[in-house]
């Protein structure tokens, strides 16, 4: 068994046994903890296929955003989850009947399935050699080119979410005093300022 | 040597393992939105693996487009997990069906 065989091997029973934890453990921050080593370990199998820019972004996407992003909202909610968690036994049969009748069906497709024979025909993009070019250098090529207008849709498609999570999350609280610079700029210190005359041993 | 077969039975493992979290978890909405990414996380293997046998950088352009919406998912649901638990103080699904309208 080679060292690539060795990493494979070790890289797929770390992703599906993180996963596994994903879903089972009890504190949801150790269920983001195990999702970001799945992450990890996913993009060590990217890199083992030969998408080097993928698995990067894998780690900088998932890992660096998305995951933190729910360690964030974990964090924040003050949610009881022990609460949510109580009734998890009651589930576990039907969840794992509907998890073993889907595995059966991929393993029935997986008995029958072949690659068509014109496959290699069919290739919409075909990779160029890797003395050629890089892996990203070629993806980058395509993203620019023949994908360009499926790209902007993806920036758009971001745009929106991030336009829409701003507007979910943003909340205008009216007992707070706030800051109202038009109001200080047009004060008129003759109007705000009022001289008072004070008889000696007096006071006002 | 690790063929094609391989990187596809990982896929569908974690793809049933996401199924089976949302089964499982059917009170915590961020451990559902997990899963989800669980699932993605899936079908982007399986894109990958297929691009890299095949010779196809296409599978890896659409990796890339599977990720950007994934991202704009986790972002929108979590906003709307924060807004939800603003009004409720609970995230329980039970819970969802109060926002009529």
């Amino acid at each position: 068994m080679g060292f690539a065989d060795f990493a494979f091997y070790l890289f797929a029973i770390t992703v599906v046994t993180a996963g596994l934890f994903v879903v089972v453990s009890r504190n949801p921050v150790h269920s983001v903890l195990w999702l970001i080593l799945a992450f990890l370990s996913s993009a060590g199998l990217f890199v083992l296929l030969g998408a080097e820019f993928v698995a990067m972004l894998m780690i900088i996407v998932y890992v660096g955003a998305v995951a933190v992003l729910f360690l964030f909202v974990v964090m924040m909610l003050d949610v009881n989850f022990a609460e949510l968690r109580g009734e998890l036994a009651k589930f576990v049969p039907l969840a794992g009947l509907i998890g073993v009748i889907l595995l059966m069906e991929l393993a029935l497709v997986f008995g029958t399935w072949t690659g068509a024979e014109n496959a290699t025909a069919l290739r919409d993009a075909v990779a160029p050699a890797l003395e050629e070019t890089h892996n990203t250098a070629a993806l980058g090529l395509l993203i620019y080119t023949k994908y360009i207008y499926l790209f902007q849709a993806a920036g758009l498609i971001l745009l929106v979410a991030m336009i829409g999570a701003i507007v979910l999350t943003l909340r205008h609280r009216p007992d707070i005093k706030r800051q109202n610079v038009l109001s200080q700029i047009y004060r008129d210190p003759a109007e705000q300022m009022e001289l008072k005359d004070v008889k000696p041993g007096q006071g006002l | 040597m690790i063929g094609l077969e391989h990187y596809l039975t990982v896929a569908a493992a974690l793809f049933v393992i996401g199924i089976f979290g949302i089964f499982v978890n059917r009170k915590n909405v961020i451990i559902i939105l997990m899963s989800i990414e669980l699932m993605l996380l899936a079908v982007n293997i399986n894109f990958v693996a297929f691009s890299s046998y095949l010779g196809d950088l296409a599978g890896q352009v659409f990796t890339l487009f599977v990720l950007t919406v994934a991202a704009a998912e986790a972002a929108i649901g979590l906003a709307i997990l924060v807004c939800f638990f603003r009004t409720r103080g609970s995230i329980a699904v039970e819970d969802v069906n109060v926002m009529k309208g």
